[in-house]
């Protein structure tokens, strides 16, 4: 392995512009004559707009022009749209509401907006907007889902009946229900999977520039898919045609999804910028964020789960009510279905499995894919699942896990996936010897001295990644094809851009795709640049999320890498003077096969350029080749995590004492990043898991609509994470990659709601299990001893 | 934030005058509760009157039996000050359990204890200690000082200069923070002053920083959390929201007493 | 309007501002100083702490005009004028205690006040304490420790 080759834990490129204050975030570009974008938004979770009175705004200093729903329906701009059709049982397609950037006739959720104010400053901005009088006539709202769909609730959309947006299932439900009539054992668990904000620390932006010289529209934005959205403002709003609009994406501070989707606000910004014909930008305050980014998880589901008398896994069936918000958020239909319950199979043979999923509107903010989309709702189930099953059938959690593992591959679930590979042995024996399980009755006497009762949770996890094949998504309803893209430019000079579809919003992508290509060509890693996140300069990509940039990203990139090398090849040829079969390509060298001739890589990409050894009817010159690679299969990375922690009897509070993540990545490029995407994953999970947790009041509105009322993970909430890998590789791509974005996130919740409960003794607890919440429930156990 | 004009006094009377010019004017001493609130735009001062240029108004002094803060003295110069370390720790405490490190070095104890939020925790330390509140015009104890949630004794125009804390032989503070903001979802201070013991509490009650004459009665006996175990306080009147029911705050604040009981007995 | 005038990384400015105006949009917008950043809007996250007169302070809760006569310190002003990295930056990058950035100019600027406050040989209980008041929502704070432990060391060198 060379120093900045693959595996190697090489320092990251991009850090320079980042710890010297130099990265180019959204907000950090400006244009000449810039304006700035402040929304009018509801205060209400439901209400008609009898009148929007804009006159008192328009006079206000500084302001170039105030705009409303009426306008943009004038102008022809089309409403937002999901982009993944669901169907439910009976065939019927899902039911998709209007979703207009401004609401003109009716608001559904707190902080809809309504109208925009354009005005020299955010100030000036945010004192007209308070001017524009919106007269409202107030609706009941409607917040829980369940509540939604029952008989009498307030109507949010017009023709959409018990506000019901699909009923969908999956698996086959006659042999379910015959695997637990026959079953020994029944376990069964009411679960909520809880609302989050994806608070990425970087707020959404846009800013949007009209050029009446060319009509040409430019828009920076917190993206992770620039292309996806220049896609759909093009194709389905109709602002421009997709040529006469370019997309930038630069430094992106934090995604997990939130910054996947199309937002009313960048649409509002192109529109008004080719309005006022000046530049026009808008910044997120974190209380619009709050209001306004889609959220994530928000399932309520009853799940059981068959068992013989040793333990052997017959059957699952769960019953999901999955909170979709106001409106359907670009992806929000796949999140609770195919992202979802395709993985309730979990690391287990489970023959048979039904789940069935009601997706709601509410009057809350729209809710999509946050980091894991799915994949954590399925793991919670099936790892509270297993957990409580071995407690109440008196067998070890991690034998009754054992004895359930997938070890044959590949494996068809009866969920759609075909697992390809994996050894959840191997990495369920790695991670209790390095938590030490053999020691943990001793620490628990230990800790139940200090007045704590200790616990211990597993939670052994899997997840589709590497997102995904075409044929298959597009089988499934996805309105887009899931492969990737990449350009490899060989300059005259010998040194290399790889102008990438993924987008990097903190995964390190200059680096470990910079590692790829420095490994591959024999090129010192400091000569090759990772072009990513503008329309103008990467041809067609789909973007970076569902751990999807090593598997697929990186993949396209090696395809293209190979492309250079047969082209290179032939340059070669005519230089040494040798058959095109007889050269070999190694460490960044040319040879004749069998003799010292020899041309060095940079040579070689010079002669491609010069082209004075080659004439034109015998080989094209220059140096650069494309390609789109598209997935064979989801990737399956898996693993176990373990979780102790102690609950302080007097308070309820629950401290992670040691945390241990053993995760099966297949192949690594660079540990460092991996690892970092680790310990990031596994925060947000213990922030779901003890704090996180948005709520709305019965009249919509949000009460944890700031960070002094969400709680986010801070530094001391947290302990350092014991960290291990174990490797098989994925059959599926080039680099055997699986993808390592998302696991921490997937496995954690689980992990510790599983561990609290082993230390409190209970069956159940819900997330977020804050202090005040496990007191509580320990005051139900009727005032516990330590043990 | 709406406008404002700006003035930076040097003294109190000019501060005094200038609040009198500007009925409207609010005083500005760290910003660290009154410019969050401007940013939300639910307050409106014309005039905000700088006080940070005032002199005279910082220091931590020992002055006989009792500890003087200037009112624009940050947290953290309280936290640090080895006059009140070495005199009293559990009050030095207090502001070293405020918020984090970037708020101790701009808040200060006359904002904090001017603004009265019903979970900050210098009001625990005044009424647990019974401090008196010095102004430009008048000495005011703690027990009348605080009038419930964000009000106080103050008038219009009022500045606090000084507040001057009782040494106690023993003084301590618990804190449960609220896992969101910071502050104090319950705090607990106790002292024993000679015969004058305290338990005041802050972040439990619904109309703000209050003290347990209960656990005050039985800690006569014997200061120690052996005289307080078993006692609790009744659930009514305690704050409810989605962090903490009603009966947790009332459980945390018999928990907490007695931690700070045994930590002031240390 | 109202004139301002302080020195921000060692360089005398001057502004003309609302009284509204805040620290970190002075720096951002009038001095294009972009490293400071704003992550929320109830002074919680601590994206934007610079130094004032050599004390860790969130840029987003000061106004300008409460700076006249300041020294400030951005994370722009940290590194030598020749480019090297400061210690701390250094050991962010050694240590990837970062990963999108965005909370990064915040830490940094914080991680330098525990230094000032607790010395140079810091434990991880200190430091994680310490962070109380900058959010991160990438890293999960496990490297964020390790690169202020060991950058905490190096500036004593
Ligand atoms: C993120 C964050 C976390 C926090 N956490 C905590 C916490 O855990 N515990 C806690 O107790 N507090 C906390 N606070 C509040 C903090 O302690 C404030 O600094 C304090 O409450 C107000 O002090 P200040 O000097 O900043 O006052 P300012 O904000 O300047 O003023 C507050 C009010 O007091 C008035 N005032 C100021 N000085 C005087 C005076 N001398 N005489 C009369 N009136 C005056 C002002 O006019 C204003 O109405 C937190 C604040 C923030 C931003
Ligand atoms: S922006 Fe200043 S604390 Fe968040
Ligand atoms: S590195 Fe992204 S928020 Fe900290």
């Amino acid at each position: 392995m060379s120093a900045t080759g693959i595996g190697a834990p090489v320092r990251r490129k991009e850090d320079f512009r980042f710890i010297t204050g130099q990265g180019q975030y959204t907000d950090d570009v400006t244009r000449p004559g810039e304006t700035r974008a402040v929304f009018v938004r509801s205060p209400h979770a439901h209400a008609k707009i009898k009148s929007i009175d804009v006159g008192a705004a328009k006079k206000m200093p500084g302001v170039i022009d105030v705009l409303t729903g009426a306008q943009l329906a004038t102008d022809k701009i089309g409403n937002l749209i999901c982009g993944w059709m669901i169907h439910s049982k009976d065939g019927s397609p899902m039911k998709m509401s209007a979703h207009p950037a401004l609401a003109a006739t009716k608001v559904n959720c707190v902080g809809d907006a309504v109208a925009v104010v354009i005005a020299e400053t955010i100030a000036q901005g945010k004192d007209a907007a308070e001017k524009v009088k919106v007269d409202y006539e107030v609706l009941t709202a409607v917040v829980d889902p369940a509540k939604a769909q029952a008989k009498g609730a307030p109507q949010i959309h017009p023709d959409i009946p018990n506000n019901t947006i699909y009923q969908w299932h999956l698996g086959e439900k006659k042999d379910v229900d015959a695997a637990f009539a026959a079953a020994k054992h029944v376990t069964k668990l009411d679960i909520v999977n809880n609302r989050l904000v994806p608070n990425a620390m970087e707020p959404r932006a846009a800013l949007a520039d009209y050029d009446a010289g060319t009509d040409n529209l430019t828009l920076w934005n917190t993206s992770q898919n620039p292309h996806v959205a220049r896609l759909v403002i093009s194709a389905f709003i109709g602002m421009a045609p997709e040529h006469k609009l370019r997309v930038i994406a630069p430094d992106v501070g934090g995604g997990f999804g939130s910054k996947i989707f199309i937002y009313p606000e960048e649409v509002v910004c192109l529109w008004a910028s080719r309005r006022v014909k000046r530049p026009v930008k808008w910044t997120s305050d974190r209380s619009e964020a709050f209001l306004t980014d889609a959220h994530g998880r928000d399932h309520v589901t009853h799940a059981e789960m068959a068992l013989d008398a040793n333990g052997k896994i017959l059957a699952l069936r769960a019953r999901t009510i999955a909170n979709l918000g106001a409106y359907m958020s670009t992806f929000s239909s796949s999140v609770p279905t195919y992202l979802y319950a395709t993985l309730l199979s979990g690391q287990y043979n489970i023959p048979s499995i039904y789940c069935e999923v009601d997706a709601v509107y509410t009057n809350t903010a729209p809710v999509d894919a946050y980091r894991g989309a799915g994949r954590p709702e399925a793991t919670f189930v099936v790892e509270r699942l297993v957990e409580v099953a071995a407690r109440q059938m008196g067998i070890d959690p991690a034998d009754l896990r054992r004895r359930n593992f997938i070890t044959a591959f590949p494996h068809q679930t009866p969920v759609i996936m075909a697992y390809d590979g994996g050894d959840y042995n191997a990495s369920l024996k790695k991670a209790m010897e390095m938590a030490d399980v053999k020691g943990f009755a001793k620490r628990k006497r230990e800790a139940a001295r200090n007045g704590k009762l200790r616990g211990m949770g597993y939670s052994t996890y899997i997840e589709a990644c590497g997102i995904a094949p075409s044929q298959a998504v597009g089988s499934l309803g996805a309105g887009v094809g899931l492969w990737e893209s990449a350009e490899v430019r060989v300059n005259p000079t010998g040194s290399v851009e790889v102008l990438t579809g993924s987008h990097a919003h903190g995964q390190g992508h200059e680096t470990t795709f910079a590692q790829l290509v420095s490994e591959r060509l024999g090129i010192p890693f400091e000569n090759v640049s990772i072009v990513h996140g503008d329309t103008d300069k990467v041809q067609f990509g789909m973007g970076t999320y569902g751990s999807r940039s090593g598997a697929v990203g990186m993949s396209a990139i090696v395809k293209a890498l190979d492309k250079i090398e047969i082209k290179a090849k032939k340059v070669a040829a005519f230089m040494l003077e040798a058959a095109e079969g007889d050269i070999e390509f190694k460490d960044g060298k040319f040879t004749v096969a069998g003799t010292d001739k020899s041309a060095a890589f940079g040579d070689v990409a010079l002669n491609a350029y010069i082209a004075h050894k080659f004439t034109g009817a015998e080989l094209e010159p220059g140096l650069k080749e494309t390609s789109f690679y598209d997935p064979t299969n989801f990737t399956f990375p898996a693993g176990c995590h373990i979780c102790e922690l102690d609950v302080d009897i007097e308070t309820g509070k629950v401290d992670i004492v040691n945390w241990t993540a053993v995760d099966d990545f297949g192949t690594i490029i660079n540990p460092m990043i991996v690892e970092g995407q680790v310990h990031g994953g596994i925060a947000q999970g213990v922030g779901q898991a003890l704090m996180e947790g948005a709520y709305y009041d019965a009249a919509g509105q949000l009460v944890t609509g700031s960070m002094m009322d969400y709680t986010m993970p801070r530094a001391h909430d947290l302990p350092s994470f014991h960290v291990g890998l174990t490797e098989t590789k994925s059959p599926s791509n080039p680099l055997g990659m699986k993808g390592c974005g998302e696991a921490g996130a997937i496995a954690s919740p689980a992990a510790v709601i599983n561990a609290i409960t082993d230390a409190i003794g209970t069956e159940n607890i819900a997330m977020p299990a804050t202090a005040s919440a496990v007191w509580t429930a320990l005051q139900k156990l009727q005032a516990p001893k330590a043990a | 934030m709406y406008n404002f004009t700006f003035h930076r006094p040097t003294t109190v009377r000019q501060a005094a005058g200038l609040l009198a010019r500007n009925p409207d004017g609010k005083l500005l001493a760290g910003g660290h509760s009154l410019l969050p609130v401007m940013k939300q735009r639910l307050a409106q001062p014309s005039a905000l009157v700088d006080l940070s240029l005032v002199e005279g108004m910082t220091g931590v002094e020992l002055k006989g039996r009792s500890v003087v803060i200037g009112a624009m003295t940050r947290h953290a110069d309280v936290a640090n000050s080895q006059v009140l370390k070495d005199v009293m720790p559990g009050l030095a405490a207090v502001p070293g359990s405020i918020g984090d490190p970037q708020v101790r070095n701009r808040g200060t104890i006359g904002g904090s204890i001017a603004n009265n939020d019903p979970n900050a925790d210098y009001p625990a330390a005044c009424l647990g200690l019974g401090a008196t509140i010095i102004t430009n015009k008048r000495r005011i104890a703690a027990d009348d000082f605080f009038t419930g949630m964000f009000s106080t004794a103050l008038e219009e125009g009022e500045i606090i200069v000084k507040v001057s804390f009782p040494v106690a032989k023993k003084a301590a503070y618990e804190k449960f923070k609220h896992p969101a903001s910071g502050f104090a979802l319950v705090g607990v201070f106790v002292s024993k002053r000679g015969p004058d013991i305290r338990v005041a509490v802050t972040g439990a009650g619904s109309n703000g920083v209050f003290r347990v004459k209960s656990f005050e009665e039985a800690l006569k006996k014997r200061f120690s959390p052996k005289s307080i175990e078993g006692m609790s306080i009744p659930a009514t009147g305690m704050n409810a929201d989605i962090h903490a029911s009603p009966e947790y705050r009332a459980h945390l604040v018999a928990v907490l007493a007695r931690r700070a009981l045994a930590k002031a007995n240390d | 309007m109202a004139a301002v005038s302080m020195t921000v990384n060692g360089k005398a400015v001057t502004g003309d501002v609302e009284p509204r105006t805040l620290l970190v949009q002075f720096l951002r917008e009038n001095l294009r100083l972009t490293g400071t950043h704003v992550g929320c809007d109830t002074s919680q996250c601590g994206a934007c702490i610079v130094h004032i007169d050599g004390i860790a302070a969130k840029a987003c809760t000061t106004l300008a005009l409460q700076c006249e006569g300041a020294k400030i310190t951005t994370i722009e002003g940290l590194a030598e004028p020749g480019g090297k990295l400061h210690p701390m930056q250094e050991a962010f990058r050694e240590h990837h205690g970062l990963q999108c950035g965005y909370c990064t100019p915040g830490m940094i600027m914080s991680a330098l006040d525990i230094v000032r406050r607790n010395g140079n040989n810091l434990d991880e209980h200190t430091i994680r304490d310490q962070l109380d008041g900058n959010i991160c929502r990438c890293t999960g704070y496990h490297n964020i420790v390790k690169a202020i432990e060991a950058g905490a060391k190096a500036m004593a060198k």
